[in-house]
């Protein structure tokens, strides 16, 4: 029941927000309802779908199994932050050129999860890639197409890193 | 004919300069979606917008005996708290029946239950509050008191006399039957040397869109208008049917639909919730937004594919196919779904079945029964996958009882590439399909003699692999035949308004709308390549009633075969008026002059004469400049419709290389591939995006999903960590080949590609195992989703 709030604290995209919210409040809730940010999307709300991945202290986490109370003190990155500073461009890019998103509901949750595998370094196998993407739902796509965006920018980075590349 | 591969094609007859009919341009639009800057209807908010949530019957069956909604209403936040019976006063019921479906009856369905509740999960009071979870809490809150009634569950008991009628006025359980029998069916299964029968089982399933469906309605009472902010898949008829139901003229509401978080043809459909919400709007005079969680998703978004089919084939000892024969039986829920009837699957899988073949004998009896589980309609690929899986089903099992190679077998039976047009027995018109072609190319690009090979030589060490496949037709680019002759107000024909700016750009309106499948681009790609620019000159817009054309939308593969022709003939058309006023300009004949990369040139030395940019300032801010009784016309439109054919008809065949784990049952996707025959291909990376993503589909019907209800007609699994759908870590790369037929009913030749691997994929997976698991002696199977348990069990393992 509604009633009890709290005020939390935390740094969003590099800007500090405090708000005050029930304790019920999801995080992925939180950041689209009372900071609209609506890149991060809401598919299955139980943790399956991975439309709501964000980054919270550097991992990955899905934004509806958390809730904006636990993130006190946190330093949380969406979508829109990721694009803002460039860190994904590459992936923007390709997913783009390489058609790997259709409608594009699950692309920001895609990229933020695909970008986790891809900052360990290397060149992940297809096969690495589909595992480390297996919590995020795609409908449209078939995955092959992602999977082969993913792959390209990896080969790319491991290039501009004076790595051989494919 | 020729044969194209996953490459760009080389340029075709359809070239200009600026042309990209042909090439996998990337779609202009995608940078939005990937920064997590779309807009999506769950991310529509307006000033002093409302929420509502449904309280939803927890019985399948049930009279609503009385609702208390004191407490709710006073809950924090609750704006108003409605019943059926209030909202009945708002907007009126709707029938879902068609009059080309001859017999086709259903009951009268109203936004909110009224009396009986004839669903688990279908709405019987709306709570409406400032925010989504302050009308959840008061939903808790209204007490309803129910009278369970017995549920019809089973249909294949839904028609016994003994068996509750669920609509008492209807007077039985069957709401429409068809039945077909051409040639001598008897005759052939008695000369046959052999016959093979049995049952297949299509499982019950969802589309399971990654956004839920989601509406906000905004009645404006001083301007007597309704705006509405729909992920839909048809905008215009959504105008249609929420004019009709509150009493509106057309011109007072307007739909808007920006991105969409996937369709599939679930968000084609009328849902009593989205009436409901609009129906809200009006009543409480402010926005109201409704988006369905994923529990509401899977109780009420559309199921389909729920059929049983008993099935028969008779064949000779050379292969040739003597007769099919089929009974389909299918529960499609207690109300035929508005406007496009849930009558359809059935009807299109007596259609379908036999359909690449050369076979005069066809039997077909359909039935389709009410039941107390959520409705059934049209959902990707509508009836294909069942008529596909039954035929290709049949045809490989009856090359394993006359010890008859798989593709020998179609290819001593499908219709000859030479012989179109051509009929179907179930009265289906070809114009010109390509089985052999693309078999043929099937069989080099998948080198299905290492294959077998290689299959052989694993299961000598005891690995079972199989090879499966399935030949298909699709049905695109419907005519008026699909809907507007059996009397739904859905249009058939699709329009384009192009227009020059006073830069020289060009902008499109179009009657289709985007979903994701690349529409955008490929009307952008229509209108660049007919007028004579460079495709970022073009802008796209689509998803507003009040702006483009009026139009279908998208369904049925129609979005590029039918908006892609009226693009580019409105695209020939601007151009022809442009080139009038540089005619005019010039003094020159238009029909000497060209658009170039968005210059007018000589048509013949390509010399440069007038930028667009030039042309366009003097037309608009200079016209006094013009000749005498000049007008400039600087906007066209064309409209299209098929006209030759009822539909374009396409095909392809699939093939699947899997291995079944014969100790735990578990199937591993090796590889796949799909040669697709959709005409004119126009994008080819995204004809092939499509087909990624169908096959995709269609192997979650095969293997994983299935909308499991009790016999009380609950639904057991309505949730994504029990409801198992395709992710990636168990998908396989699918490889893509074409053939291309054009169609000659339009100019570029395009048919649809959408529906093409959710079609064959199912048949495919099915066939690949059976031939894994047939050294061992299981017993063929037939009954969708093969789950591990089913597989074992097939093996006599458990």
């Amino acid at each position: 029941m509604s009633g009890l709030a709290l005020d939390v604290t935390m740094t969003v995209n590099g800007e500090t927000v405090v708000e005050r919210v029930e304790p019920r409040q999801t995080l992925v809730d939180f950041l689209r309802d009372n900071l609209g940010l609506t890149g991060s999307h809401v598919g299955c709300e139980h943790g399956v779908c991975g439309a709501c991945t964000v980054r919270v202290d550097g991992e990955i986490v899905r934004g509806c199994l958390m809730l904006a109370v636990q993130c006190e003190d946190a330093k949380v990155e969406t979508i829109e932050g990721l694009s803002d500073s460039g860190e994904v461009a590459d992936l923007q890019l390709a997913f783009a050129e390489r058609n790997a998103l259709q409608c594009g509901f699950c692309t920001p949750g895609m990229i933020t999860a695909a970008q986790e595998l891809l900052a360990k370094g290397g060149v992940p196998s297809r096969d690495e890639i589909r595992e480390h993407i297996s919590g995020n739902y795609c409908r449209c796509t078939g995955y092959h197409a992602i999977v082969d965006a993913v792959e390209a920018v990896a080969q790319e980075r491991e290039k501009a890193r004076g790595g051989a590349g494919k | 004919m020729k044969i194209v591969d996953d490459a760009p094609s080389a340029l075709t007859a359809l070239d200009r300069p600026n042309s990209y009919i042909g090439r996998s341009v990337p779609r202009p639009n995608l940078a939005r979606l990937t920064q997590g800057r779309g807009q999506y209807v769950s991310d529509v908010t307006l000033p002093r917008m409302a929420h509502v949530a449904f309280v939803r019957s927890p019985h399948a069956h049930a009279r609503i005996v009385s609702i208390t909604a004191d407490a709710a209403k006073k809950s924090p936040g609750v704006v108003a708290v409605v019943t059926g019976a209030e909202l009945a006063k708002v907007m009126t019921p709707w029938v879902g029946v068609l009059t080309h479906l001859k017999g086709l009856k259903s009951a009268p369905q109203a936004p909110i239950a009224v009396e009986f509740a004839c669903w688990q999960g279908e709405a019987v009071c709306a709570v409406v509050a400032r925010t989504r979870a302050e009308a959840e809490d008061a939903c808790e809150l209204v007490e309803v008191s129910y009278q369970e009634l017995p549920a019809v569950t089973d249909a294949e008991t839904a028609l016994d006399p003994q068996t509750p009628v669920i609509h008492a006025a209807l007077g039985d359980n069957l709401c429409f039957e068809r039945k077909l029998d051409v040639g001598a069916v008897d005759k052939a299964f008695a000369e046959s040397d052999a016959v093979v029968e049995t049952t297949f089982v299509t499982g019950r399933h969802t589309g399971v869109t990654n956004e839920p469906r989601a509406i906000v309605a905004d009645w404006n009472p001083g301007e007597q208008r309704l705006t509405v902010y729909q992920g839909t898949q048809a905008p215009h008829m959504m105008q249609d049917l929420f004019a009709k139901h509150l009493g509106l003229a057309s011109d007072q509401v307007r739909i808007l639909t920006k991105d969409v978080g996937g369709s599939f043809g679930i968000k084609v459909h009328t849902y009593a919730d989205e009436m409901a919400t609009v129906a809200l709007s009006k009543l409480l005079k402010r926005p109201v937004k409704f988006v369905a969680d994923r529990i509401e998703s899977f109780v009420t978004d559309i199921h389909a594919r729920d059929h049983r089919v008993k099935a028969k084939i008779g064949v000779m000892k050379d292969g040739t196919i003597t007769a099919f024969e089929i009974d389909d039986l299918t529960g499609i829920g207690p109300y035929s779904v508005y406007p496009r009837t849930s009558g359809i699957e059935a009807n299109q899988v007596v259609n379908l079945t036999g359909g690449p073949y050369n076979c005069p004998n066809y039997r077909a009896q359909a039935r389709v029964v009410f039941q107390n589980k959520n409705v059934m309609c049209q959902y990707r690929a509508v009836g294909h996958p069942i008529a596909v899986a039954v035929t290709e089903g049949l045809v490989e099992l009856a090359a394993a009882k006359i010890g008859m190679d798989p593709l020998e077998i179609r290819r001593r039976n499908m219709i000859a590439d030479d012989a179109y047009p051509a009929q179907s027995a179930s009265g289906l018109k070809f114009e010109k399909l390509s089985h052999h072609e693309a078999m043929a190319h099937l069989d080099s690009m998948m080198d299905y003699a290492g294959l077998r090979a290689d299959q052989k030589k694993l299961r000598d060490t005891g690995v079972y692999r199989g090879i499966g496949f399935a030949s298909f037709i699709e049905v695109t680019n419907p005519s008026a035949a699909f809907y507007g002759v059996g009397g739904a107000r859905i249009t058939s024909q699709d329009g384009a308004t192009v227009k020059l700016d006073a830069q020289g750009a060009i902008t499109i309106h179009s009657g289709v709308t985007e979903q994701g499948q690349g529409a955008e681009a490929v009307l952008a790609q229509c209108v660049a390549s007919s007028f004579g620019v460079s495709m970022d000159k073009v802008r796209v817009v689509t998803g507003d009633t009040d702006n483009v054309p009026y139009g279908g939308g998208t369904w049925a593969s129609r979005a590029a075969g039918i908006g892609g022709e009226a693009a580019w003939q409105a695209g020939k058309a601007l151009r022809g008026n442009v080139l009038a006023v540089a005619g005019a300009m010039l003094q020159a004949k238009p029909e000497d002059l060209d658009i170039r990369n968005s210059v007018v040139v000589d048509k013949v030395s390509g010399t440069e004469r007038l930028t667009l940019a030039e042309l366009a300032r003097v037309a608009y801010f200079r016209p006094d400049t013009l000749p005498p009784g000049f007008q400039a016309e600087l906007m066209a439109t064309r409209h299209y419709v098929p006209r030759a054919w009822p539909f374009a008809f396409t095909n392809g065949i699939q093939a699947s290389y899997l291995e079944v784990d014969t100790d735990t049952g578990f199937v591993k996707l090796i590889d796949h591939w799909c040669i697709e025959d959709c005409g004119t291909i126009i994008n080819p990376q995204l004809v092939n995006e499509q087909i990624r993503g169908g096959v995709v589909q269609g192997i979650g019907a095969a293997l994983f999903e299935q909308c499991l209800y009790d016999e009380r007609g609950q639904m057991l699994n309505g949730n994504m960590a029990d409801y198992l759908v395709p992710m990636a870590v168990e998908m396989p790369d699918i490889q893509c080949g074409h053939v291309v037929s054009p169609t000659a009913d339009s100019e570029l030749g395009a048919k649809g590609a959408g529906e093409a691997g959710t079609a064959g994929a199912p048949a495919c997976i099915m066939n690949a195992i059976n031939d894994a698991l047939r050294p061992l002696g299981a017993q063929p199977l037939t009954d969708m989703p093969f789950t591990p348990g089913k597989i074992l069990r097939a093996l006599g393992r458990v």
